[in-house]
């Protein structure tokens, strides 16, 4: 290669100070603990920040209305407000929330007809007793999401304790209780809740223990596998040959690292939890009348189907919206606890 | 000898594009490659010299961007030929092997079928033939007992093994250029050894030429011809491998071979600090922040590569007339007196 | 692989076993009578038609006469039908649920693989999302729902397909689609994350440094290798699909098992309970070794145990 002229600078070629020289070495961010990290990581997936959003939502108003909503209210019936459709306030422009329902092909006002007062309104319409179809949602919700969380929250004890007994011990005991989950897991779940129904007789409570008893195994199986992989890390070994109890070990090491499984197997196991109930109840032989749960309401909704669809359709949304927002919860949980995953 | 150039690369500048901001992956690089020679290109990991070569083969990832320059193949530059010619050179004319052979190969194909299937796709032989010449090319590289092992899958070869199959299939179309991304850096030593004599065996046979990276310079002595030392995508000095390990001249250069440990060494030398955030690249020389011998003029200008022999190129402002004589590193000094010496018996084997 | 086989098959009439005395022994705690109008019997035809079911002897005798019976195929009378045994019952409906839950597998998993696949394949476009989106609908929405929107707007508003019963094809339509939604938005995800998945793996890249175009790499590479742990899915999919067919059968009609099932819970007639039951875990525990056999076979690092080195 050719040499150019170059013409320096006179100092150009005196030492450079060492303060001088850049110091790249800094770490550009601070540093932040794993729970921040994750917290980070999962506020960037917008659908799943309104999916945590709207599932509290739906917690707060469906617990919330306790005071306001219960059996008591629901019995009454008001026979001469029956089959109404949904009247929103500020909404009598749109057909079907205006107390207006289609009927052999025109739109009829209801209210009318049935000579409701003026001041009356239904947000979510009525019910063939009369009763508002909007507190029944929202009492079915509750009711739902109970059997859902209660239901959750044993499947979760039992599941983590048997995991991690099972993972943790390894060898003969693991070897057998893994193979009572595989004869448990024989029998398709939903056989061994109805099985289960037949036996306790339906009723909220047998069907919350119905489900936990069927559900733990995945997470049982999910724990151990987890486990198993934990107990063979470096560090752990590293606690043991310290002498540090297997008491100790398992929760200050194993907890937090099972923990994002946990927590991410759980946002799974709510939706199927609710899809049980919502299923026993609408064939019938989970919660029934007068106790009110979603399944009920569209075991009830689908009986009018044809001519009043609202009162399958607003349980259904409601139900679909809950099941959704739990999955995609699962979904950016699961995405923010392993960044690895791709997008 | 007038060497003939299989590959000519000038002025490459290839930029990627981060939600960060545009990362200067590679700040004009230009080489060449003589045919039948091995050229290594040595440096820390982030240099650039895998996008070097993917960039030759043309398996930028997808957020690369070429800025500038241009690669010269038989008259044509790789740059801007279209995908389905690419396709066309790729496996046939020019092959790639890369770094991790446990995962190099397809799982659930035979291997047989693997190294067969750039011929079949190049040559348009039919299947039959494909597969005999495929069993050569698996005695060729050293695996007994071919005929059984042709039907096998690739978990039951080891490491060193399948790295043999990744070489036969990359070698199947003998092509001119070979580019081969680390492809020991994965494997035991002595597996290692046994690679690199495979390569440089094979390489006379099928004469075709090889780029081969690594960070590794006790491979490079063992296999180069050439070799180009890069760092924060760029190159800072090139040449014949004696010149290289014996007349060493830019001060990043002297760092690496410092670091190899020799049996009279009784530290381990290392370079401190780390490379330059190539989002927002240095104008200056980029070594200079590690460089202890760095002057005011590293951290302004960039240096050119100033010629220390018709082979032998260094971009180091020490090199620059009136530039001050520093003393470099003990073992650099006792390499340059033996570099003295061999000039003298004349026993520099004249580089190609 | 013998010798693994010998294992899985003991340990699965092990199984089964277990099951059949679990369910017995649990409706033989059930209060109630088998017989439809007990409160008109008196108490010398209740000891006749006790002495005709073999009620009346001990309950480890029963039991063991229910075990044998069981091993022939006979799993005893229905109460429901007080001259039907139930094996009758349900071998006649066996064909029926059988046909609809394979119908909806196969829909469910080809068009399943074949939306993931594209997703995949155009990973970040709005292929990806939208084939995203659809799936977690489909994932979400319970399919007795989505059995009642077919039925009502499809079935009875467009009258496209018969709302109801069994015996021609165009019946089968609706029930089948709202039985594939589950496993289908399934397939989808899992399809598109295993491709994904393969398509960042360092074959991939040597496939496409061998000279091959996208297409070819994905058709001779990226399929077979996604669509492997596909299999080990179909396990939990029959139970969600025998799941399933009990208020889909319900809701359309349906001569299957499913609905029997319902029938059965609803009038507390346990020997047909019993035998549904039997039937459910067997399927599925045959399911479960089928699916594993065929796993071991498609994919060669099982297969072949032995590495050479």
């Amino acid at each position: 290669m050719a040499e150019e002229k170059l013409t320096l600078p006179a100092d150009a070629f005196e030492p450079l100070p060492k303060d001088e020289a850049q110091d790249n070495e800094n770490i550009a961010g601070p540093s932040l603990s794993f729970a921040q990290n994750v917290w980070i990581r999962f506020k960037q997936r917008k659908a799943a920040v309104i999916s945590a959003i709207i599932v509290i939502i739906m917690i707060v108003v469906s617990f919330g209305s306790t005071p306001f909503i219960n059996k008591s209210t629901l019995v009454k019936s008001h026979p001469q407000y029956t089959n109404l459709p949904a009247k929103v306030p500020g909404m009598s422009a749109v057909n079907g929330l205006n107390g207006k329902i289609k009927q052999n092909g025109k739109w009829v006002d209801a209210y009318a007809e049935n000579n409701v007062p003026k001041d009356k309104y239904f947000i979510a319409g009525t019910d063939y007793l009369g009763r508002s179809l909007g507190q029944r949602i929202i009492y079915g919700t509750k009711i739902s999401l109970i059997v859902a969380l209660v239901a959750t929250f044993f499947d979760l004890t039992i599941g983590v304790a048997y995991g991690i007994v099972s993972g943790w011990k390894g060898g003969g005991v693991d070897n057998v209780m893994q193979r009572i989950i595989e004869i448990i897991s024989s029998v398709p779940n939903l056989i061994i809740v109805v099985l289960m129904l037949v036996v306790l007789k339906p009723g909220i409570t047998s069907i919350i223990l119905a489900i936990a008893i069927s559900s733990w195994t995945t997470m049982a199986r999910q724990v151990r596998a987890e486990t198993l992989s934990l107990k063979n890390e470096e560090y752990v070994l590293a606690a043991r040959s310290l002498g540090e109890s297997s008491w100790k070990i398992a929760w200050k090491h194993l907890v937090p690292n099972l923990s994002s499984i946990i927590i991410i197997q759980t946002m799974y196991t709510i939706p199927t939890a609710i899809f049980f109930e919502a299923f026993l109840s609408f064939i019938g032989i989970g919660i029934s009348a007068p106790e009110t749960s979603l399944g009920v309401l569209l075991n009830e909704g689908q009986k009018n189907f044809q001519f009043l669809p609202y009162q399958m359709w607003y349980p259904a949304i409601v139900l679909c919206i809950l099941m959704i927002a739990f999955n995609l919860l699962g979904d950016g949980l699961r995405d923010a606890f392993d960044p690895r995953g791709q997008r | 000898m007038p060497e003939e150039r299989v590959l000519d690369v000038k002025n490459l500048k290839i930029d990627f594009h981060t939600y960060a901001g545009e990362v200067k992956a590679i700040r004009n690089v230009s080489f060449h490659l003589n045919k039948g020679e091995t050229l290594a290109i040595v440096g820390e990991s982030g240099s650039g010299k895998s996008v070097t070569t993917r960039s030759i083969i043309g398996l930028l990832a997808r957020n690369a961007k070429i800025e500038g320059g241009e690669i010269d193949f038989h008259g044509k530059n790789l740059l801007d030929l279209p995908e389905k010619e690419m396709q066309k050179i790729r496996g046939n004319e020019i092959s790639m092997i890369f770094q991790d052979p446990m995962t190099s190969l397809d799982p659930t194909m035979k291997i047989g079928q693997q190294i067969a299937e750039p011929l079949i796709k190049h040559k348009g032989v039919s299947k039959k033939e494909a597969w005999a010449k495929a069993l050569d090319m698996i005695k060729a590289v050293g695996i007994p007992h071919a005929e059984e092992r042709i039907n096998q899958y690739p978990h039951q070869f080891s490491g060193g093994m399948r790295q043999r199959i990744v070489i036969a299939i990359a070698l199947i179309c003998e092509p001119e250029i070979l580019l081969a991304d680390e492809p020991t850096t994965a494997l035991d030593v002595t597996v290692q050894a046994e690679i690199l004599d495979l390569m440089k065996d094979l390489q006379k046979r099928v004469k075709t030429s090889i780029i081969f990276i690594t960070h590794d310079l006790g491979v490079v002595a063992g296999m180069a011809d050439r070799v180009a030392v890069m760092y924060a995508g760029e190159f800072l000095e090139f040449g014949g491998v004696d010149e290289i390990f014996y007349d060493p001249q830019h001060p990043y250069t002297w760092g690496l071979i410092n670091s190899m440990p020799t049996l009279e060494s009784d530290t381990l030398e290392s370079i401190p600090g780390t490379p330059p955030n190539l989002l927002d690249p240095p104008k200056g020389d980029p070594f200079a922040p590690r460089n202890k011998y760095a002057m005011k003029i590293d951290v302004e200008k960039k240096p050119p590569f100033f010629k220390v022999s018709d082979t032998h190129y260094a971009a180091t402002w020490l090199l620059a007339p009136g530039a001050p004589k520093v003393k470099p590193p003990v073992e650099i000094q006792r390499r340059w007196k033996k570099y003295d010496l061999m000039k003298q018996e004349n026993k520099l084997p004249g580089v190609k | 692989m013998a010798r693994y086989l010998l294992k899985r098959i003991f340990f699965m009439i092990l199984t089964l076993f277990i099951v059949a005395t679990v369910t017995f022994f649990l409706m033989k705690l059930m209060p109630g009578s088998p017989y439809a109008n007990e409160a008109k019997m008196t108490l010398i035809q209740q000891h006749i038609m006790n002495e005709q079911y073999g009620l009346n002897k001990p309950v480890w005798q029963q039991y063991l006469i229910y075990i044998a019976g069981m091993l022939h195929g006979d799993f005893g009378t229905s109460f429901q039908y007080s001259n039907q045994p139930v094996s009758s019952l349900i071998g006649a409906r066996l064909g029926v649920s059988m046909q609809l839950g394979l119908q909806a597998l196969i829909l469910g998993v080809v068009l399943g693989v074949i939306v993931g696949a594209i997703a995949a394949v155009k990973q970040g476009t709005w292929v990806d999302s939208t084939a995203t989106v659809i799936s977690i609908i489909g994932k979400s929405v319970p399919n007795f729902v989505l059995a009642v929107l077919l039925e009502y707007y499809i079935g009875l508003k467009l009258g496209l397909f018969p709302l109801a019963g069994w015996g021609q094809f165009s019946q089968t339509i609706m029930p089948t689609i709202a039985l594939a939604v589950g496993p289908f938005a399934e397939t989808a995800r899992f399809t598109r994350t295993s491709m994904v998945d393969t398509l960042s793996s360092d074959y991939i890249e040597l496939g496409k440094a061998k000279g091959l175009s996208r297409m070819e790499v994905i058709r001779k590479h990226a399929m077979r290798n996604s669509m492997i742990p596909l299999v080990t899915l179909i396990g939990p999919y029959a139970v969600a699909l025998m799941t399933g067919s009990m208020v889909i059968e319900n809701i359309f009609n349906i001569p299957g098992i499913g609905e029997q099932f319902v029938k059965s819970i609803l009038t507390n007639d346990y020997p047909t309970i019993m035998g549904i039951t039997m039937v459910y875990c067997i399927g599925l525990v045959v399911i479960l070794l089928i699916t594993d056999i065929i796993y071991g076979l498609i994919d060669p690092r099982i297969r072949l145990d032995e590495s050479e080195a």
